[in-house]
């Protein structure tokens, strides 16, 4: 099971420690990242290996998006499949 | 991996489009539930829906969890009371509608379906009877929804029924008047009902179902808007592909959950029901698709060929994109669900006349249609024909549910607040056509019926 973890917002320092370190408090194996920073605007998909999750996976969606509320971030954690199955044929 | 592009405009579809999962409704079937003992009857209808269906919120939760999109509403719909309580007096039948209502509070559902009866070629004793309580029974309860099929394009109309129907809609009208007449918004009488549709208040669970079935009722009007604004300047053959590539994705969503759903909850899955259904949520509007498309605004000329074309454009993008579809499909025109629609008719550029029209290239019909209070039970009788007699003619559902609401006249406004929005009280004409209606018995089926 993987899920695909999507950060957006205002750069600045520490989005990916911040991120990174909800994902090992749980258990999320992150096996892929991309970012890019455009005019101070950060996005970073964040693709996680969700197998051993130690929580429920609403858990985990509810931690991430906690995490956005405190850093000023739009965090979403959202399995892969309904990125796949709109996207892909 | 995905692209982020795709990931993005997935996450802006859901955030800033509304796109959601308007509704995973649980079909029961109650067959087995019949006895000629009210209580016993009830019990096991209680018993049956609240154990089948006592998952049915908490899956639905989950999923929107796991997939971050919104499922907005959670529903059962079983099957129509008059035919499982075909041994039922008026009593009997109220007691039902209770066992119902209760079971739906039970499981967390905010509406059941399935206070139905199907006439369309007559009505049975008990089948008047089930009619005759529709008044009390929705102004006794808070989420059970009603609906009489009166006409098929096989059978014709049974004018006797719609006659019949006229007068039930005034007196639910009025048995919740101190609900600006909420009771009628729960109430639909359709022609060629389809016996899958998962949206309220139309929902029942058909004679030919399984025991349980999962259909899923997708929506996403502010997702299509939007994509038709990006699009700009284009003609409209490459607009309808921007419309059908949209459709596409918003029901392979629903599709997905309908899928996840059936498998968690151990039910077949029946359909998916290709709907853009609008919410009073700005932007979440067919109204505003169809002025995006270029009118400069719904009512006016051109608005009649502007919805056929988005209708069929849904259609064709999302019956690909689904395994199996069904239900109502197509796009809804509610009036007091779309905020585009209320403004609409506030500027006095849509008309019920034109809404009629407009119910002859979309799906459903004259829908959530507040008129004035006092208008003549006959005068509804001939509204609730002409529509339907557009369902029998083109050989689709068509279906009515319009709040008469008492005390109001034409400019005065009907709030019902929440996905049920308010609106507008609209003129309608006042002539008679009582002579007409009440010859009563049956419009012929038409010609084209005779396919076989």
């Amino acid at each position: 099971m993987k899920a695909i973890i999507s950060v957006t917002g205002k750069d600045s320092v520490g989005i990916i420690a911040k991120v990174s370190a909800v994902c090992a408090t749980y258990n999320a194996n992150i096996t892929e990242i991309t970012q890019s920073v455009l005019h101070e605007y950060f996005a970073m998909i964040m693709l996680c290996d969700i197998s051993d999750l130690s929580v429920s996976f609403s858990t985990f969606s509810d931690k991430m998006t906690e995490l956005g509320k405190a850093s000023n971030l739009e965090i979403h954690a959202m399995h892969e499949d309904i990125f796949n199955s709109m996207h892909k044929i | 991996m995905l692209d982020t592009k795709d990931i993005l405009e997935t996450i802006q579809m859901i955030r800033d489009e509304n796109l959601d999962v308007r509704t995973i409704t649980m079909g029961i079937s109650l067959y087995d539930c019949a006895s000629d003992d009210a209580t016993r009857l009830c019990t096991k209808v209680y018993d049956k829906i609240t154990k089948l269906a006592e998952y049915l919120v908490a899956t639905g939760e989950r999923l929107e969890k796991r997939y971050g999109v919104p499922i907005v509403n959670k529903r059962v719909s079983v099957t129509p009371a008059a035919l499982i309580g075909a041994t039922l007096d008026e009593a009997g039948y109220l007691k039902l509608a209770h066992a119902l209502q209760n079971a739906a509070e039970t499981v967390g559902v905010n509406f059941i379906g399935g206070y139905t009866a199907l006439v369309h070629k007559g009505m049975t004793e008990s089948d008047k009877r089930m009619i005759a309580t529709i008044p009390q029974a929705l102004s006794e309860t808070k989420n059970l929804c009603s609906s009489v099929n009166v006409a098929t394009t096989k059978a014709g109309i049974n004018m006797d029924a719609v006659r019949l129907m006229g007068q039930i809609i005034k007196q639910t009208a009025f048995l919740t008047k101190d609900e600006q007449s909420i009771g009628c918004a729960k109430l639909v009488v359709f022609a060629n009902v389809p016996e899958d549709n998962p949206f309220m208040a139309g929902a029942f669970h058909g004679v030919g179902e399984p025991e349980a079935v999962i259909n899923v009722g997708v929506s996403g009007p502010g997702v299509v808007a939007s994509a038709i604004k990006r699009a700009g300047d284009c003609d409209l053959s490459a607009l309808a592909d921007v419309i059908k590539n949209t459709a596409f994705k918003i029901t392979r969503v629903g599709q997905l959950v309908a899928h996840e759903a059936a498998k968690e909850l151990n039910i077949p899955f029946g359909i998916v029901d290709l709907s853009l259904a609008p919410t009073p949520a700005i932007g979440d509007s067919v109204a505003l698709i169809l002025e995006n498309m270029g009118l400069e605004s719904t009512g006016g000329h051109g608005t009649t060929a502007a919805l056929a074309m988005l209708n069929d454009a849904v259609k064709k993008g999302g019956v690909m994109a689904s395994s199996h579809v069904g239900g109502l499909s197509g796009a809804f025109i509610p009036v007091s669900e779309d905020a585009g629609m209320i403004a609409a008719v506030e500027k006095g550029t849509l008309s019920i006349e034109k809404l009629e029209a407009m119910t002859a290239v979309c799906s459903v019909g004259l829908d959530m249609i507040a008129i004035p209070g006092d208008t003549e039970d006959d005068v509804i009788c001939g509204i609730i024909a002409d529509e339907i007699s557009i369902g029998v003619a083109n050989t689709k559902t068509t279906a009515v549910r319009l709040i008469p609401a008492y005390g109001k006249k034409a400019g005065d406004r009907v709030e019902f607040g929440g996905l049920l929005g308010y609106a507008p009280v609209i003129p309608v004409r006042t002539e008679s056509p009582s002579v007409f209606i009440r010859r009563g018995g049956r419009i012929p089926a038409p010609i084209h019926s005779l396919k076989n």
